[in-house]
Parts: structure tokens; C-alpha cells; sequence
């Protein structure tokens, strides 16, 4: 799928560079976005270091732990297939906390490391499994309790009360999260999307 | 107000930071032989993934210089005309799913256009806290497992992003206006 999606966006951007005469500027960016690309894989690099070094921290002290008990209840019925001792809820706990705290940054390494400990429970390792699919569309959901830069754009530009965008975007994001618990639930169950039909 | 959001932000962050390594120097860790050995894994993590973010931001960057996003906006304009949602939120709707920085430079203009309290740039903040970069996240979540089969979350984070932007729409609507 992402296989289409990658040739699909090329195609287009070249098919709409010519019909708009700019096929130039879709030539010259393709070096820059290389080299872009580049540039935020080490920026993110640094990050990953920094906040996988800081979860490991967390982990061996237990916390993790703790807090995984108070979401577990919750986290065993959203994710059926992973064991609620395995590692990767633990890291599922820690990407949802940063997430919900507007920790973008540090939410994207705890993330992948999710993805990891997920993987080693794939029964298929080419193909997602129902608890990747989940979780991925749970992150695009983006449940978020406090949008901190959104917050200080308003703030800079003269809001009288910023924090209004709190509730908003609570009330927008669960209902969207909600969402996107059902339809994972619901797609997972379809005979198409059977992983054993892949 | 302002102050009080980033010192929120600023504590939360240390609270990670600096909370955790504390707390864990309590429970008798060591702390640094434990960073380490997390932080070399976070490393070579990030290493594995530069061939799929390379690939992405290539093909993004090719769609936003070749004009695909306002051949995409004429196409569209009549529907959001016809639900009667603003225009100036058309480059930020467009560009959401593609590329978060991009994403947050359009909701910078349109606030310092429009004005903090304007009740468009608390739909667009509310809009653009309440979606994600799907795209970009399920390239990079699946590609630094090599999963190959993504079987339906492209199609479904397509739809999820769909029913934020709806749900934020209408809520933004009903709460600033």
C-alpha cells in the first residue's frame, strides 16, 4: 500500500508540475527535500537518544511499571492480543502519557519503541498486526490534554484566553479517537483484512 | 497567560527530564549505565529509519513544489464553500496529513493574520491540535519495523483524520462564534 502511495505521490507531483509549469522547481525539490530529510533524521536522531535513554531510566526504576497499573485495565481491552506484563505496554503507556501532556517530541521515540516490542509479538513479521493497526490509528487520532504550541501561537499573537482551545480540541480529539477505536475493531474483524489472509 | 502556558510546558518537560532520573537515583538505579544503554537503542533506531523518512519527505516535497496543493484546493472549494468552512483553513486542511512543520507554519499565519482571539484561529489551533501527520507516522511507525502489509490503516487514518477536522469544524464553530 505504502508501495502505491510513494509512486502515486511522484507521479502526481511531476503530472501536476507539468500542467502548472513547475517542473523545475519539482526537479530542484528533490535534492533539497533529500537533504531535508536528512537534517530531520539526525534531529530526531538526537531526540530518540535523548528520550529512549530517559524511558530505559524509567523503565528499571519501576515506573513504568506503576503507571502502566493504573492504565492496564484500560490497555488490556483496547489491545487483547498483547500481555499486560509484556514490555510493550510499557512503552504504550509512555507514548500515551507524553502524547496526552503535548510532549510531541519525546511521544514519536516512545512510539517507535512500541512498534518494537510489538513486532516481537507479529506472528507475521511483513505484515501489521491487529494490535500495530490499532495502535497507529489511536496515534493519528491524536489525543492530546494540553496543546502547548497552539497555546503560545494564540498567546503570542494578543489572545485574551488562549486555554480555550483546551476543550476544544479535547472534545475534537476524543471523538476522533473514539473513531478510530472503532473502526480498528471493526477492520480487524473484516475477512479481507484477516491477517491470516495476507 | 502566556507565561503561564510555557512555564506549563517547561515544567512537564523537566518533570521527564530530570522528575524521572530523581526518582530512579531514589529507587537505587544506576541512573547513567541505565541512560546509556537506553539512549544506544534510541540511536541506532533513528539510523534504521532515515531511508523511510528520506523517501517521504522526497515525495512531499516534490507534491509541494509541482502546485498539487492548490490545483487540490480549486478542486475542493466549491464543497467547503457549500458547508460553509472558511477558505483560509483550505492550505491547512490540505497540508495536515503531509508534514507537521508545514502544518504548524499555516497555523502561525493564520493566527498572526487573523489575530488571537479571531474565532478562525482558534478553529485552526483546535484543528490542528486534534489531527496528526498521518501519513508521515504511518511511513515511519511501519517502515522502522519493516512491515510491508499495512493492510487497511491507510485507508482507515484517512477517514480518522476526516472526522477530526469534521469534528473540529463543528465544534470550533459552536464554541468560538
Amino acid at each position: 500500500m505504502l508501495n502505491i502511495i510513494w509512486l502515486s505521490m511522484m507521479f502526481t507531483a511531476v503530472f501536476c508540475g507539468l500542467i502548472t509549469g513547475n517542473l523545475s522547481k519539482v526537479v530542484a525539490a528533490v535534492t533539497e527535500s533529500a537533504k531535508l530529510g536528512f537534517d530531520i533524521a539526525f534531529g530526531l536522531a538526537a531526540i530518540m537518544t535523548l528520550w529512549l535513554g530517559i524511558m530505559r531510566v524509567a523503565s528499571d526504576s519501576g515506573l513504568i511499571k506503576k503507571l502502566s497499573r493504573y492504565l492496564q485495565p484500560l490497555l488490556v481491552k483496547i489491545f487483547p492480543d498483547v500481555p499486560a506484563e509484556h514490555p510493550a505496554m510499557g512503552a504504550m503507556v509512555m507514548s500515551i502519557s507524553a502524547n496526552l501532556l503535548g510532549l510531541g517530541n519525546a511521544a514519536t521515540p516512545f512510539g517507535l519503541q512500541a512498534m518494537k516490542e510489538l513486532q516481537n509479538l507479529n506472528k507475521k513479521v511483513t505484515s501489521a498486526s491487529d494490535a500495530m493497526c490499532m495502535y497507529v490509528l489511536l496515534n493519528v487520532s491524536s489525543l492530546q490534554l494540553i496543546p502547548t504550541s497552539a497555546i503560545a501561537f494564540l498567546a503570542i499573537n494578543g489572545s485574551k484566553n488562549p486555554s480555550s482551545i483546551i476543550s476544544s480540541t479535547l472534545i475534537a480529539s476524543v471523538i476522533s479517537t473514539i473513531f478510530a477505536f472503532i473502526l480498528a475493531r471493526y477492520c480487524s474483524r473484516l475477512n479481507a483484512f484477516k491477517e491470516e489472509n495476507l | 497567560m502566556m507565561n503561564f502556558f510555557n512555564q506549563l510546558s517547561d515544567m512537564i518537560f523537566l518533570a521527564f527530564i530530570v522528575g524521572i532520573p530523581m526518582y530512579a537515583a531514589v529507587k537505587k538505579i544506576n541512573v547513567f549505565d541505565s541512560f546509556i544503554d537506553g539512549a544506544k537503542d534510541g540511536f541506532q533506531t533513528a539510523v534504521n529509519l532515515i531511508p523511510y523518512l528520506i523517501a517521504m519527505i522526497v515525495a512531499i516535497g516534490m507534491l509541494k513544489a509541482s502546485g498539487f496543493f492548490g490545483l487540490l484546493e480549486q478542486l475542493i472549494r466549491p464543497l467547503l464553500e457549500f458547508f460553509n468552512i472558511p477558505l483560509e483553513l483550505i492550505p491547512l486542511i490540505m497540508i495536515r496529513p503531509f508534514s507537521g512543520s508545514a502544518a504548524n507554519g499555516i497555523l502561525a499565519d493564520i493566527i498572526h493574520q487573523f489575530g488571537g482571539d479571531a474565532s478562525i484561529s482558534k478553529i485552526a489551533a483546535t484543528l490542528v491540535g486534534s489531527t496528526e501527520t498521518t501519513l508521515y507516522i504511518v511511513a515511519v511507525y511501519f517502515g522502522a519495523i519493516n512491515i510491508r502489509h499495512t493492510r487497511y490503516v491507510i485507508a482507515a487514518g484517512i477517514l480518522v483524520e476526516i472526522v477530526g477536522v469534521v469534528a473540529s469544524l463543528i465544534i470550533g464553530r459552536l464554541l468560538f462564534s
